[in-house]
């Protein structure tokens, strides 16, 4: 039995049906704007560039390069680790990525205190020892984070709310960096502002480190039911929804004949078992990130193997089912319920 | 010509693309289809392997029982053509830049020799406009994203395109690996130069 698609015309908009040199054309328009800002100081080496029609010089870090990274992180798990050991454990079990962190999501809940980026050693250790890309997260708005980052080659940054804020207000003007970054979105509006500003990829939120789905659930449905309401919407309606989010209308419309987010799109937040990542495919996202959920379990290697081919044969029931039997319900993580935490203890509602 | 996608992780909806839009530009009757368990195999006329994470390729597959079932087909004379991470799968031995020696999990059918992340981290990724004589003398614009290069061909295998001195596409029997990503410049010439071989 194969199980269809939740939505049957986010799988069928996601042949690109306008193929990608138009998504980054559009990009193309956006970058305008990062152009303006590099001329006014610091940020003398970065910005994406116009490309000469032929190029005989490498150009790197172009937008292409930067939008086609995430595309090769489709249908792959990103695990969240905290040191060589867990990122070996993870790339043998067919991680496509690992995310380096200094604590787990659910260390940071029952610690408390400032949460910081990673330990720039202990990524360049992860960095030294694994082939897969390597992901490390800065607070939201701090740019010097993101700037070490960039200097010492990490693959992808993650702007997160798991880690302390360090601007209410403002995050990170994505389009003045080389390397990709990804973004978290619980709805529609948040997941085009972070775009707008240069996001290669997002992912919804959910509530990290609980061990329950259930919010990144939510998250998911409410952007893809946004995206199904924009494409029955007049232009003028659209026009209007584009104030709302406070982003260009293009980005609105382009949206709309995707009928779905026109960056790579992953699940997070929550996801500790291998239906639980199926069900985020299922869903509409393109890929999951798994944080404290493997190596809060106790069987981490099981896990995340399991995990990783629920993620790429969601399609497929009886091979889900397969991974959920290599997995024992009784070595899951414990599981916070969200309707006990305290408001102020609530990650997701970090950076709107 | 029923075409199979290798779809357990990367980018196989970009290959989609690619050959409904090749079907589009030639008139060829092209059926592309998604591979994920070794009973999608029964009468593909190819197999295109997507770009993506190697290991994870190779370590889904391998579980799925697809990894045996398609390394038969493919020793077999199967054409097959591997992006980035596919050509790494198609290799008979790989290397990682950094790390050295991989322990994972291959089709190994064709001589040649890769190494992963040749160019370096995504912060080196790159495009460049790319000289390939079997396509023409149009340049085409090659998309290294944490790409891979061919350090070593021997055999039968013809390098098709070169980059400071390495290989970065190759050819044997009908089997094409290229280093770069051809699914993401809307350039349908390789992917006519690869249809080309399976229609004989």
């Amino acid at each position: 039995m194969v199980l269809p698609p939740y939505h049957p015309v986010v799988e069928r908009a996601r042949l690109y049906e306008v193929g990608f040199e138009t998504i980054v054309d559009f990009f193309y328009r956006l970058a305008e704007a990062a152009d303006k800002l590099r001329e006014e100081g610091f940020w003398l080496n970065y910005g994406p560039e116009r490309l000469p029609d032929y190029i005989e010089v490498p150009a790197r870090g172009t937008l292409r390069v930067k939008y086609g990274f995430p595309v090769y992180q489709k249908g792959g798990v990103c695990m969240d680790v905290t040191n060589t050991e867990q990122a070996g454990i993870a790339e043998e079990a067919g991680a496509a990525s690992v995310m380096v962190l200094d604590k787990l999501p659910y260390d940071i809940r029952r610690q408390g205190g400032v949460a910081r980026m990673a330990d720039v050693r202990v990524i360049q250790q992860v960095m030294d020892t694994v082939t897969i890309p390597v992901m490390a997260k800065v607070r939201i708005g701090h740019y010097y984070e993101a700037a070490v980052l960039e200097s010492i080659g990490v693959d992808m940054i993650d702007e997160s709310e798991v880690l302390t804020p360090v601007d209410e207000k403002h995050h990170i003007n994505k389009w003045l960096f080389k390397v990709p970054f990804v973004n978290g979105a619980r709805n529609l509006g948040e997941a085009l502002r972070r775009i707008t500003e240069g996001a290669a990829m997002i992912r919804t939120k959910g509530e990290a480190g609980t061990g329950n789905v259930a919010e990144a659930v939510r998250h998911m449905k409410i952007i893809v039911g946004e995206i199904m309401k924009l494409r029955s919407m007049t232009p003028e309606e659209r026009l209007r929804a584009a104030r709302e989010y406070g982003v260009p209308h293009q980005l609105v419309d382009l949206t709309a004949r995707l009928g779905r987010l026109p960056v790579v799109n992953f699940a997070a937040g929550g996801i500790a078992t291998p239906a639980d990542a199926a069900l985020m495919m299922w869903l509409g996202a393109d890929g999951v990130f798994v944080g404290s959920g493997i190596f809060k379990s106790k069987d981490p290697r099981e896990r995340a193997e399991a995990i990783v081919l629920a993620t790429s044969m969601w399609h497929d029931p009886e091979t889900v089912a397969e991974a959920q039997a290599m997995i024992s319900e009784q070595k899951s993580m414990m599981g916070i319920d969200i309707r006990r935490l305290k408001p102020e203890e609530l990650l997701q509602v970090r950076g709107e | 010509m029923k075409i199979g996608i290798i779809a357990l992780q990367g980018g196989f909806y970009e290959h989609h693309y690619m050959l409904r839009k090749l079907a589009g530009e030639t008139g060829w009757s092209i059926e592309p289809v998604f591979v994920r368990k070794p009973s999608d195999l029964r009468g593909v006329d190819a197999v295109i392997i997507p770009g993506g994470e190697s290991t994870t390729i190779g370590v889904v597959a391998r579980r799925l029982g697809l990894l045996e079932e398609l390394r038969d087909l493919l020793a077999s004379g199967l054409p097959a053509m591997g992006t980035c991470a596919g050509a790494a799968l198609l290799a008979k031995s790989v290397r990682d830049r950094v790390v050295g020696e991989t322990k994972q999990p291959l089709l190994a059918v064709m001589d040649i020799e890769v190494v992963r992340n040749y160019f370096g981290r995504q912060r080196e990724s790159f495009e460049v406009d790319l000289r390939i004589p079997a396509i023409g003398g149009k340049p085409f614009r090659g998309v290294f994203i944490r790409a891979p290069a061919i350090t070593r061909l021997w055999g039968r295998t013809q390098k098709l395109a070169e980059l400071d001195g390495v290989a970065v596409a190759a050819e044997e029997d009908g089997k094409l690996a290229l280093a770069f990503h051809p699914e993401l410049t809307g350039d349908t010439r390789l992917h006519r130069y690869f249809m080309e071989r399976v229609k004989r």
